[in-house]
Formats: structure tokens, C-alpha cells, sequence
């Protein structure tokens, strides 16, 4: 019994209380050196093992495939180039369907939607036995520190972090419920803040996040929307260790309930019942609401509607974008050498993902504040959702993908198809005045 | 423990593979990992569905014809062998393949295998046969080896 208060006291003293009051007593930093290095050198020696054996693994960074990019007019175009093209009327070619045959088995070997809902593949294997695809003998050294590195993992870093997390969380519960109980002077604002972003801080700490911020004159102001790109539910972790925001989401049973009826008590968040979210005149007017308080925090909102491995950002919903606020975008980058941040939920209960997640070597990522955007004149909703993506994806060096987050459970709309077959039939029924098209 | 490949690839098949379809060992096993990540159900065969999983391929035109292409007759799930037969037809002619011995049996990716594929795909009813004119002039005119070939990098 005596061990484990010994354990907490050293825990409260060394790690909870400085992050609580945003120092840091440079622990954390020697142990990232340590792990940097220990990355680097078990790199090299992957690597000069891989050229002694004259194996050149393939870096995953290249594709599978090399695809052609031309648009589907100029390669039709190009088919059809052997025969002369008739003076009236449309013109089909039997080896028009080259084309689309090698489109479809292009994206059987290789497409940009289904790899990402997917971990990033890394380039070079990073001491995880989760990482390890390809399991190779490489050297004896190799695999001591291997070994090493599971059991500092498990045996010290998770038990740490666990004890760490169930400390911010019964804080922020604690804690909010607490300031709840005051009447609604200056301070209780004040003190919600501060009880916020210090359970926060608490639970980065649990997760041993190194967290990188840029811009920070950029930062999301009361009576706007912050818009980021989402990986994994610790995206809000990340965000909220550096500010305050309001956040949005479905009421929850369960423990999630009890953290949202305490969070809700010291200051408004934006809780939906499940039936009210199908309701969009519903959602956008508490919105619309939120936002126009000024005293109250600026909404968190992730537009993509579900998790992306950071690979790339996918379709933004209009939703947040028809309120007519400001928007604040964020981009958020993690560094897969550490720990791989996504949440793949089709494969690992919220439970499973955050101990795989105290279990990794840190949490490492950066944060981007990007400048203010509003909508502009002429513009819809969904053509700004798309400059926002765009430069989110551009400032964390992810691709800009058109094709919606959905797609990981739903199946692609018929109209997207019905598209591309009215592309190709208007080159076969070309529509010039003498032919008769529809 | 959450491995990629739920079976691993073992050295005797990628050999038969290599054999029989020409890829090379390291485009085997990438090949192998992207079939498993298509392969939902992880039972070692891909389904229809697998296959329209896929959102760049349902929106094809002729989705569906090639999807059906990996499917033998009759049968609902292709296994690892049968997926990679059907991709060596669009493997590159290499020039090293193209004088090889003439009474040796034709490869998966030869030209006249490669009009063999698109021309099923169009015989649905699998009678072999359909219009001769136009065959005729795809057969003389386009550059079927190279309309026909994706760049595998290796």
C-alpha cells in the first residue's frame, strides 16, 4: 500500500503539478531525446542491414502504380486517334473501353479513399511490434532494444499515463461540477477556463503529447468557429490544451455522459440529443445562436464528420459553413514515428485505441493556426468548405481529397456514377446542332 | 495483435506466382497486403462487395463487366491466385518477353491476351462473339500494348 502512494505522490509532484500550472520540469524532454536518437539509430541500422542484403525495400512512399493523369476527354481522344472521326454525328469506339478498363484496374490495385481509413504505412519501422509488417531478423542489438522497448512501454509509460488520465478525468468531473456551483460572476468563467485547460494538460501528459504550436496570433476568438482536420478523439485533447472552445457532439451514455453533464454545468457546450442531429434547421439554429452570444467560447467543430488517418483531408460538411461566422481553421499533423494517432473504429473500441495509445512511444504533432476566413461574395457554402479544406490541407502537407469521409461505411452515391456516364456519353453523342442528342 | 496479412505469403507460392504471372517478388507481396486490405470478411478471398467497396471503381461505367472479370463462372469469391491471374494481363510487355519462343505458351500479359480480356468483357453472354468490323479495326490501328498496361513500379 505504501508503494503505491509513494507511486502517486512522486506522480502528483514531478508531472501533474507543473503541467497543471504550464511548466514543465524537463523529464518528458530528456526522455524525447533519449527516444529520438534510439529512432534514429535503429533506422540506420534497418537501413544498412536492407543494402548489405542488396535488398532495396521499396519505400511505401512510393505507389504501387504509376497512374495516368490525363482527363478522361484527352485520353478518349487519344484511343480514337487511328481512325478518322465521322463529319456528323456522335462517334463510339469499340476501344473506348480501354480507357475505363484500365481506369477500374488501376483503383482495384491502387485508389485515394480506401487506404485512407487505413494506419499510414511508415517508411521505416519504428521498434513496434504493431508497425511490424514485414518481420525481418535485422541484428541481435536490433532486438534487445526491441525487448527494451516493450517493457519500458508497458511496464512504466502505460501504468504512468493510465494513472495520469484517470486523474485528469476525475479532475475535469470534479473540477467543473465544482465551479458549477457558483453563480454567474466574471470568475466563474475565469475559473472554468482554468479548470478546463489544466485537466487537458493533464491528460496530454497522459498521453506524453508534444505538441507544437504555430501562429498562435492566429488563435480562434470568442463568437467563431474553429474547423480542424480529425484523426482520432484526441484532436480535442490536443486543441484544448491551448485554449478553450465549446464542443459539439451527441449526448452520450455512460462515462462520456457523466464528463458531458459535468463539462456542460461551468460553461455552455453544444449537446445534441440523437434525434435533434437529423434535424439541420435545428442544429444550425443553436448554432447560429452559440455563436452570436459573444461572451460565449468559440464552437470546435471537425468537419469531416468522422476519422481520417492524417493522411489526407477528405470532404468538408456544409453544415458549419451556412452559419456565416468566422472561421478559424486549424491543421493538425502528427508525426507517425512516435505513435500512430488514428482511431480506425471499425477495428478497435474506443478502450482498445487509448491503451494502444499509452503504449506507444509519444504522442508528437503539430499544430497549425491558420488566419481567419470568411465567406465571400458569390460564394456557397460548399465552394468555402473547400477553400477551408484546401488550406488546411496545404498548410499540413496533406492531400486535398474531394471524396467524402462517409465513404468509409456508406457506399459511393449513384450520382457520382451517373456523372461520369453523362461525361463519357456526351463525347459519344456529341451535341452539335446538325445531330440530334438529348 | 492486429498483423496485416492474416495469413502470411509463403516463399513456394510467390515462386508459383512469379512463374505464372511475371511480377516480381517485391510487387507480389504488395500486391498480397493491398488484397488483404480489400479482403473485409479476412477470410482469404475477395467478394463482390470487396470489390465495390472501392469508390473510384463503382463509379466506373464498367464497374460491374470488371469486376466480373476476376470472378470465374459461376463462382463468388476470387482467392489470392485468381486475383493476380487477372492482373498480369495488364502488366507491361517487357522487350526481353517479346521475342521469346513462339511455341512456348503465350503469357497472361501478350497482346492478343490483353484484347482476349477486353473482349469478354463485352461478350456477357460469353458466346464469343460480337460485332467484326469493329474488332477488326481495333485489332489493326490502336496500340493495344500500351492502352492496355498500367505501370507497376517495382
Amino acid at each position: 500500500m505504501n508503494f503505491v502512494l509513494i507511486w502517486l505522490y512522486l506522480i502528483i509532484l514531478l508531472i501533474m503539478i507543473p503541467s497543471m500550472f504550464g511548466f514543465s520540469l524537463g523529464i518528458s524532454e530528456i526522455y524525447m531525446t533519449i527516444l529520438v536518437k534510439t529512432l534514429e539509430w535503429a533506422t540506420l541500422n534497418i537501413q544498412k542491414a536492407n543494402s548489405d542484403e542488396g535488398t532495396l525495400k521499396p519505400s511505401s512512399s512510393n505507389g504501387l502504380i504509376q497512374r495516368e493523369n490525363g482527363s478522361m476527354e484527352k485520353e478518349l481522344e487519344e484511343l480514337r486517334r487511328s481512325r478518322p472521326k465521322p463529319p456528323v454525328g456522335g462517334d463510339f469506339t469499340l476501344s473506348d473501353c480501354f480507357y475505363f478498363i484500365r481506369q477500374g484496374i488501376e483503383s482495384i490495385v491502387d485508389d485515394q479513399v480506401t487506404q485512407r481509413f487505413t494506419s499510414e504505412e511508415l517508411v521505416s519501422w519504428n521498434l513496434l511490434t504493431r508497425t511490424n509488417n514485414d518481420f525481418q531478423y535485422i541484428s541481435l542489438k536490433l532486438t534487445l532494444v526491441y525487448g527494451l522497448g516493450i517493457i519500458v512501454r508497458y511496464c512504466i509509460l502505460a501504468p504512468l499515463r493510465i494513472t495520469l488520465t484517470v486523474i485528469g478525468v476525475s479532475w475535469l468531473v470534479i473540477g467543473t461540477s465544482a465551479v458549477g456551483l457558483l453563480p454567474n460572476w466574471r470568475i466563474k468563467f475565469w475559473l472554468s477556463e482554468l479548470v478546463h485547460v489544466m485537466c487537458y494538460r493533464i491528460c496530454a501528459r497522459g498521453l506524453s503529447a508534444t505538441i507544437r504550436y504555430h501562429n498562435r496570433e492566429n488563435k480562434p476568438k470568442k463568437g467563431g468557429i474553429c474547423v480542424a482536420n480529425h484523426t482520432s478523439p484526441i484532436d480535442i485533447v490536443i486543441l484544448c490544451t491551448d485554449g478553450c472552445y465549446a464542443m459539439v457532439g451527441q449526448v452520450h451514455g455512460g462515462l462520456m455522459g457523466i464528463i458531458q453533464r459535468a463539462m456542460v454545468r461551468s460553461c455552455p457546450h453544444v449537446w445534441f440529443e440523437r434525434s435533434e442531429m437529423k434535424d439541420r434547421h435545428l442544429v444550425t439554429k443553436r448554432l447560429k445562436d452559440h455563436v452570436n452570444d459573444k461572451k460565449k467560447l468559440p464552437i470546435l467543430i471537425f468537419p469531416e464528420g468522422t476519422c481520417i488517418n492524417n493522411t489526407s483531408v477528405m470532404m468538408f460538411k456544409k453544415g458549419s459553413f451556412e452559419i456565416g461566422t468566422t472561421i478559424y481553421p486549424v491543421a493538425i499533423k502528427y508525426d507517425p514515428k512516435f505513435g500512430d494517432a488514428f482511431w480506425n473504429s471499425s477495428k478497435h473500441s474506443m478502450v482498445s485505441y487509448l491503451l494502444r495509445m499509452m503504449t506507444s512511444w509519444a504522442l508528437v504533432c503539430n499544430v497549425w493556426y491558420l488566419p481567419a476566413m470568411h465567406q465571400q461574395e458569390g460564394e456557397d457554402a460548399v465552394q468555402f468548405a473547400n477553400r477551408v479544406k484546401s488550406a488546411i490541407a496545404h498548410q499540413g502537407g496533406l492531400v486535398d481529397l474531394q471524396w467524402d469521409g462517409g465513404l468509409k461505411r456508406a457506399k459511393v452515391k449513384e450520382t457520382f456514377k451517373e456523372q461520369q456516364q453523362k461525361k463519357y456519353s456526351n463525347m459519344v453523342v456529341r451535341d452539335d446542332s446538325s445531330s440530334n442528342s438529348d | 495483435m492486429g498483423s496485416r496479412a492474416s495469413r502470411l505469403l509463403r516463399e513456394e507460392e510467390i515462386e508459383e506466382i512469379k512463374k505464372e504471372t511475371g511480377f516480381s517478388h517485391s510487387q507480389i507481396t504488395r500486391l498480397y497486403s493491398r488484397f488483404t486490405s480489400l479482403d473485409k470478411g479476412e477470410n482469404g478471398t475477395l467478394s463482390r462487395e470487396d470489390f465495390q467497396r472501392i469508390p473510384e471503381l463503382a463509379i466506373n461505367p464498367l464497374g460491374d463487366r470488371i469486376i466480373n472479370a476476376f470472378f470465374p463462372e459461376g463462382e463468388d469469391q476470387v482467392n489470392f491466385r485468381g486475383f493476380m491471374r487477372t492482373l498480369a494481363h495488364f502488366r507491361p510487355i517487357e522487350d526481353n518477353e517479346k521475342n521469346k519462343n513462339p511455341s512456348a505458351t503465350e503469357p497472361l500479359n501478350s497482346r492478343t491476351n490483353k484484347l482476349l480480356f477486353a473482349f469478354r468483357l463485352y461478350d456477357l453472354d460469353r458466346d464469343d462473339k460480337i460485332s467484326r468490323d469493329e474488332l477488326l479495326q481495333v485489332l489493326e490501328k490502336v496500340d493495344v500494348e500500351q492502352k492496355m498496361s498500367i505501370r507497376f513500379l517495382h
